[in-house]
This record gives structure tokens, C-alpha cells and sequence, in this order.
């Protein structure tokens, strides 16, 4: 039998106070795909850091082909034939996929003949695998699915036999997905090994012959994909029972609470991104909003909450209608009953170096609850924090502690209590599990389904289609700042997919 | 208006230019590469007092340009060593620098020189003094183009055309050499050029470095080619002009040229019409008026006649791994 492509020994790392990596051991088979996964600051990027010379491992060896390697540096994994396709792509936007590509092995001091080595090259991978791309288009030009395709071949020009991919499909649409993973058989077909780093376990069910469950820094187990099954891993990687599936009954739609109407909101370049759309929320319903990141959802979250003045249209908010180009402001909308829990928590949702009671507060800070006045009686706040900690099960449940230093599930949970604790009657969520756990994930569905089935209203975007599928009772697809069609969620993944890639349901029927 | 007239502003643009055009230059280096230098100024100002001391001591223009070389690119490693190795606020460091100049090169020119913070006249012997191209005064009589050549691009220290050769020089390193392509990456998108192997801080470094050779060579320029010694803050503010002039060039060293040579040659325009009257109306120009004038022009010019200058993308933000 053929060396492993790559082994790791008794890797161990520590940033500070913090063990990312304990003590890990991973065997990597040639000609494999291997998944590794693990929930947010399981270790599994630091490890594959680790690999790539990013990071250097405080204990521990790496074995290439059997052979026992020092990685120092990238350069040196890449002269070990490693290459890595990065969560956000390393490509320098402005420049060329040419550039891109030749960057770090121009070989020579002028530029000339590495680029018409490059472009030979280029050629040929294209040939050989599903890899066509333009060598002289600007990264910014290209979708990210081609972004990432140039990232495929930077590590394929620089001769990588074993290519790690980290999180790959979190930005593309499931038929770029798809596309990608029939690169993948091909790179294996050919013999080069692949490490994908991935929390979708359905990918890993997909394409991978072994997957490794990394927690808290540990590896827990290496398992032959087709013995297991989601719930085995998702159990391995909690270290619990978890619900994979949302348990929810039939929705029972009552009044329109929100209508928006003929909604365009302009970028600063005067580039329509919400573009003529119209649509409506009743009591007691999840809409969910399906889309690629980047089609005009957070722009349209924007409009509606007031943080963004919209170019025209209206919105009619409990029979009351608010006209978004002049009144946008977002404490009204907050008084009137909406309620926002913002797709970035960090760049819109919290004050990371407030304490948390602060934040779980903020925007309903005004209340006379806290304070008569001016006054902002800490006392009070931090009572009524606790109380809401317990509600929502934040963790740790302490209300002094600096918001930055709880986890991803926890700080979106804070944002959560904050916006559904006073029971809005339309309640925006954006992104509510992006780099959640799946414990604190199964939480925050059901305390969306429960607000649900308590009358509410709830607008849901997410680029995470499983989560729209399964949370929503409609489907509205957002497509380059347009509707682009309604469907039920039981809706076929694939259907869903073309209409966010901007097949039209009348093309798609065609 | 007199053709002789026309030749003299040009003339005098060109001379002008210089200086902001090399300091653009060197600002265009270290931005590229992420580092934005707020401190040119402070650097021409400390080079001009290193130009105009040395050269009075040695006797030697030369010695007197290298002093101010070594003294620009001490002055970026400083600011290197503040905003790339300790990762501090790019912008408070050039700002320090700013003032570290005006203050020390005033107070060691009154303490060493006693001529009012001045250092000595120097003789021809120890500056950069004119050139007469070959074959300018042969061509000074044929009709246009003679007083063009002769006039206009003959008759310049030599700083003056290594400022206008370090232009196409500048664009082949940026777009034709391997260094310019890690250069041009590191200020968009560190990150890429760390994960392709190659060490940001170095490259950082030989940004801010290149900036410090060129603001030796502007402040080498006004206190021993333009002038013959060093008086204080005889910069007054060129090192600024030069960072506007950067961002009309939208970070392109052939658009440096351009930009450059308009705020040089509206320097140029001010001269002649000091002291002139406004046609009909009787008026004297202001001097005042006329000397704000570039000024005014940037402030105009950058509250959007230039379109969308997009800064290198990285600029002004020290490079930590992620954790």
C-alpha cells in the first residue's frame, strides 16, 4: 500500500491561554478525499494552518509521503506539493487572474516570462480538468465561483499533489457547489489527495471517502464516510444528541403585518442593489429570503429596519405606512414593532468591547425600565440582563463579561434576546446561525419556530439554504437585487438553486 | 502675452516640479506597498538640512546628497520600524516625524550656524547648478522648437531630470518587474502575498525604504539645487502637495507626471503675475491670492473634479495574521 499522502503526529498548538490543537494525530490516505469537521474553534483551521506553514506548531511532526518535513513557512508547504484554497480567497482583487497566479513564483526578476509560462500552463489545466478561466480578467470582474477556481489553479500551478480546501462552498451557489465538487472528483481522479475542511455535513456525506470529527482542539475520530451517517458525526462533533432536523408544525397565517412595495434602494455608485421589489409577511409566518450573499438581501434588511434610505417605494407596517426614503430611521422602526437582528453581529449587531448587559440593551436602552430620564441605572440593566440571559440560555451567564469574550453562538444569542425579548410583531433576522455552533444552531431555530407559532411575524434571510428550507414556510428568491420567484420550501434544492444563480422560473420550465 | 514670457513660466515649471514630482514619487513607493507616509514633508525638510549642512562642510554637492539620502531613508526606516514592525498608527507617526523636522532642523541650524536657523551660503562649487544639454545653445535659434530645447528642457541640475526619468523608470518597476507585482499586492491584499510565501514586512520595508530615497532627493533638490542653502521649513509644504498630487494620479506614477506638473507649474503661473493688474479693472492680484492658488486647487480638486481615486486597499492598516 501507498504511503499516506500526509500524517500528522501528536500535533499540539496554543495560542495563549487558548489549546486550539491537543495533541493531534490524522492520517491522510493518498488519492483520497478526506473531510475534516468540527464546530467553530474546534481546532480544525488552526491544524490546517498548521499544515500550510501559516502557523508553527509548538509540538509535533509532519510526514509528507512518509517522509518527515519542516514546514516553516508556505513556501514550504508549497515545496512539499501542499496547496490551500483559503475560507477568504488570498487573490489581490485588482490584478489579473495572470497576476493572481504568478504571484510569489514569478520565476525571474522581470515579469515577461513568467507570464507566458503561466498562460501555457493555465492552458493545459484547463484542459485536463473543468478549470476554464480567462487569464486576463480582473479577480473583481469574476463571480466568486471563478474566484475560487483561481485559487484551484494558483495551488495547482505551484504543483500541489495534496490541496486543502477550507470551507469552500460557503459562498457559492449549490450549482457552483456542484460544479466544484466535480472538480474534485477529477483532481482525485488524477491521483491528488484532497482535505476539505467543511461544518455542512451533507458535503461530507456527498463527496468524501473519510472524515475526521475534531472538538474543543481534539480529534475525536477518523471514520469511513460510507459506515456513518450525519447523526453519528453531528453527535461526535457535539459530544451530544443533537435534532438535525427542525421540528415545526404547519404555520397558520394570520393578518398582513408587513408590505413592501415596488422597494429600491441605490449604493453609493448609484447602482440599484434592491431593485423594484415587492412582497408581503403575515402574522404567524417565516418568509424566508434565499439568495447568493451579495444579491441585494443586505441591503434590503437595511431599507427595512431604517439603517438605509431607500431610492423609492413603500412600506406598510402594521397598516401604517412608513415611506422609507425620508423617515428611514431605525429607533421608529424599532417603537413601531420591528424587531432586527443584523446579518453581521459584529459590524451591526454589538459593541464587542461593551460589557454584555450593555449590549443586550442597546437600542432599547431609552426605555424608562432602566432608568428615569437621563439615567441609565446600571443596576436595573444588569438585573434585567440576567433575566434575559436566563431566557435565552446565554453562556456564561454573566452580564459583566466583556461581549468579545463570548462565543459566536452565545454573542448571537445576546442579539437575539435583545430584539425578541419585547415580543416584536415583525421580527427581521439575517444570517441568524452564520459561525454558530450546532447546539446553539437548534436553539435559535426553535426559539424562531416558537415566536412563529406565538402570532409573529418573521422575515428570515440566509445564504445557508438548508436553514430557509427548513425554517420557512414561503420561499422568495433574491436574485441580483430582484425577486425572482416565490416557492413553497419543499421546493427542490437544485430548482432553488437555478433561480438563485438567475434562471428564471420560466426559463427553468423551458 | 510675449512667447518669452510663455517659455520663462514653463521654464520655471519644470524647476518647480521637481521636487514635487520626486516626493510623489517616493509617497507613490510606500502607499503601494500599504504604508501611508504623511511624513514626506518632515523627511525633504531634515534631507534639506542634511544636503545644505554636509555640503557646506565637504565642499560637495554630491557628499551633500548622499548625507540627505542616508537621512530620508533613516526617517522611513523610523517610520517603517513605528507603523510596519510595531504596528503602530501610520498616520501619528508621519505626523511626529512632521514636527520632529520643523522643530530640530530649525534649532540645529540656529545652534551649529547662528544665521537664524540657516545653514551657509554655499558656493557654484557645492550645489547642483544648471546643465546646458548638448547642442542647446547650437539649435537656441531655430524658430519654436530652438527655445523649447534650449530653454525650457536644457538648463536644469541634474536632479531635475533624474526626478523626470524616475517616471517611465517608476512605471517598468511597478507593472514590468517582479518586485512591482509583490509591491502592487502587498498594499492591495497582504494576506495573498503572505500565503504565497513571500514576507510582507520585507516588502513593506523596501516601499517606505524607496520613499526615503526620494524625499533624500527632493529635500537634496531645495536646499542645494534650488537654492543654495538650507532654510528653515523651506519645504512649506511641497511634502503635502505631493500626497494631493498622489491621489489626482489615482497611486499611477504617468499620472504622477501630470499632476505634479500642474500644481508646478500654477506655482510658476504666480510668479510673473505677482504685482500684475487684472486687466480693466485696475486691481493689483494679491500676491497672497496667487501663492494660495495651488492650494485652493487641491482643495477643489479633491472635493471630486478627479473622479473615483481608489487608495491601495490595504493602505494605512499594519498586517497581523488572523488570531
Amino acid at each position: 500500500m501507498a504511503e499516506p499522502a500526509i500524517e500528522l503526529v501528536g500535533i499540539d498548538k496554543r495560542f495563549g491561554p487558548v489549546h486550539a490543537n491537543k495533541d493531534i494525530n490524522l492520517v491522510v490516505e493518498d488519492g483520497t478525499i478526506h473531510g475534516i469537521v468540527g464546530e467553530n474553534g474546534a481546532g480544525k483551521s488552526t491544524l490546517m494552518s498548521i499544515l500550510y506553514g501559516f502557523y508553527h506548531a509548538d509540538k509535533g511532526e509532519i510526514k509528507v509521503a512518509g517522509k518527515p518535513v519542516t514546514i516553516h513557512t508556505p513556501n514550504d508547504a508549497i515545496a512539499a506539493g501542499i496547496g490551500m484554497v483559503h475560507q477568504h480567497f488570498m487573490l489581490v482583487e485588482n490584478f489579473t487572474v495572470l497576476e493572481n497566479v504568478i504571484l510569489g513564483v514569478e520565476g525571474g526578476r522581470l515579469l515577461k516570462g513568467g507570464e507566458d509560462r503561466a498562460r501555457a500552463q493555465l492552458k493545459k489545466l484547463a484542459e485536463d480538468y473543468d478549470l476554464d478561466v480567462d487569464p486576463d480578467a480582473l479577480i473583481e470582474d469574476l463571480p466568486v465561483g471563478l474566484q475560487q477556481r483561481v485559487e484551484i489553479l494558483k495551488a495547482l500551478t505551484r504543483g500541489a499533489e495534496t490541496l486543502i480546501l477550507d470551507e469552500p462552498t460557503g459562498v457559492l451557489t449549490p450549482a457552483e457547489a456542484d460544479h466544484l465538487f466535480r472538480i474534485l472528483g477529477q483532481l482525485k481522479a488524477q491521483g491528488k489527495t484532497i482535505i476539505l475542511i467543511t461544518h455542512k455535513l451533507r458535503e461530507i456525506m456527498a463527496i468524501t471517502d473519510r472524515v475526521s470529527v475534531m472538538r474543543r482542539g481534539e480529534m475525536v475520530a477518523t471514520l469511513q464516510t460510507a459506515r456513518t451517517d450525519p447523526e453519528e458525526i453531528a453527535e461526535l462533533m457535539v459530544g451530544r444528541r443533537v435534532l438535525l432536523e427542525v421540528d415545526k408544525g404547519p404555520a397558520k397565517p394570520g393578518a398582513e403585518r408587513l408590505r413592501v412595495e415596488g422597494l429600491t434602494v441605490v449604493d453609493e455608485w448609484g447602482v440599484a442593489r434592491v431593485d423594484n421589489v415587492s412582497f408581503s409577511v403575515r402574522d404567524g409566518e417565516i418568509v424566508g429570503i434565499a439568495g447568493v450573499s451579495g444579491n441585494g438581501q443586505s441591503e434590503l434588511m437595511e431599507a427595512l429596519s431604517g439603517i438605509r434610505k431607500a431610492k423609492s417605494g413603500r412600506i406598510v407596517l402594521n397598516g401604517e405606512t412608513i415611506d422609507p426614503v425620508h423617515e428611514a430611521d431605525p429607533a421608529k422602526m424599532r417603537q413601531r414593532g420591528m424587531g432586527h437582528v443584523p446579518e453581521d453581529r459584529h459590524h451591526l449587531g454589538l459593541v464587542l468591547p461593551f460589557e454584555e448587559s450593555e449590549n443586550i440593551i442597546l437600542g432599547y436602552h431609552r426605555r424608562d425600565a432602566y432608568g428615569k430620564g437621563f439615567n441609565l441605572d446600571p443596576d436595573l440593566v444588569r438585573a434585567d440582563a440576567r433575566r434575559m440571559n436566563e431566557k435565552f440560555d446565554v453562556r456564561p451567564a454573566n452580564e459583566k463579561l466583556k461581549t468579545a469574550n463570548f462565543s459566536g453562538g452565545n454573542q448571537q444569542k445576546i442579539v437575539l434576546a435583545r430584539e425578541m425579548d419585547g415580543e416584536p410583531a415583525m421580527l427581521l433576522v439575517g444570517q441568524p446561525t452564520r459561525g454558530v455552533d450546532i447546539g446553539a444552531i437548534e436553539f435559535i431555530h426553535k426559539q424562531l419556530i416558537a415566536l412563529r407559532d406565538r402570532g409573529k411575524a418573521v422575515l428570515l434571510v440566509s445564504v445557508e439554504l438548508d436553514e430557509i428550507r427548513s425554517l420557512a414556510d414561503r420561499v422568495l428568491v433574491m436574485f441580483a437585487g430582484r425577486i425572482v420567484g416565490e416557492v413553497p420550501p419543499e421546493t427542490d434544492e437544485g430548482d432553488i438553486g437555478l433561480l438563485m444563480a438567475g434562471v428564471t422560473q420560466k426559463e427553468a420550465a423551458e | 502675452m510675449d512667447l518669452a514670457i510663455v517659455y520663462s513660466i514653463l521654464d520655471s515649471s519644470v524647476r518647480l516640479t521637481a521636487p514635487i514630482l520626486l516626493a510623489c514619487l517616493g509617497g507613490l513607493y510606500s502607499e503601494r506597498s500599504g504604508v501611508f507616509d504623511i511624513g514626506i514633508e518632515g523627511k525633504m525638510l531634515f534631507s534639506a538640512f542634511a544636503a545644505g549642512a554636509v555640503a557646506w562642510h565637504s565642499g560637495s554637492a554630491w557628499l551633500g546628497l548622499g548625507a540627505a539620502v542616508l537621512v530620508g531613508i533613516a526617517f522611513s526606516l523610523l517610520h517603517g520600524y513605528a507603523s510596519i514592525t510595531q504596528r503602530g498608527n501610520q498616520i501619528i507617526s508621519g505626523v511626529a516625524i512632521n514636527f520632529l523636522a520643523a522643530g530640530l532642523t530649525a534649532l540645529l541650524g540656529k545652534a551649529w550656524y547662528g544665521q537664524g536657523g540657516k545653514t551657509p551660503q554655499l558656493a557654484n562649487e557645492a550645489r547642483f547648478t544648471s546643465l546646458t544639454l548638448p547642442g542647446a545653445d547650437a539649435v537656441k535659434d531655430v524658430p519654436f522648437l530652438g527655445p523649447l530645447y534650449s530653454g525650457i528642457v536644457s538648463g536644469h541640475s541634474i536632479l531635475v531630470y533624474v526626478a523626470f526619468f524616475a517616471v517611465p523608470f517608476t512605471w517598468w518597476v511597478l507593472f514590468r518587474t517582479r518586485f512591482g507585482l509583490r509591491l502592487r499586492a502587498v498594499g492591495e491584499n497582504p494576506a495573498a502575498v503572505d500565503t504565497a510565501g513571500i514576507s510582507v514586512v520585507w516588502l513593506r520595508y523596501a516601499g517606505v525604504t524607496i520613499c526615503g530615497v526620494f524625499a533624500g532627493l527632493a529635500g537634496a533638490y531645495l536646499a542645494i539645487a534650488q537654492s543654495a542653502n538650507f532654510a528653515p521649513n523651506m519645504s512649506a509644504g511641497t511634502g503635502f502637495i505631493a500626497l494631493a498630487a498622489l491621489i489626482f494620479a489615482k497611486w499611477n506614477p504617468v499620472g504622477a507626471l501630470g499632476a505634479t506638473f500642474l500644481f508646478g507649474f500654477l506655482q510658476a503661473l504666480a510668479i510673473p503675475l505677482q504685482g500684475a493688474q487684472i486687466p480693466g479693472l485696475g486691481w493689483q492680484v494679491p500676491v497672497q491670492a496667487i501663492t494660495a492658488s495651488p492650494y485652493i486647487l487641491t482643495v477643489i480638486l479633491l472635493a471630486g473634479f478627479i473622479g473615483k481615486a481608489i487608495p491601495p486597499k490595504a493602505g494605512g492598516v499594519a498586517y497581523v495574521k488572523e488570531r
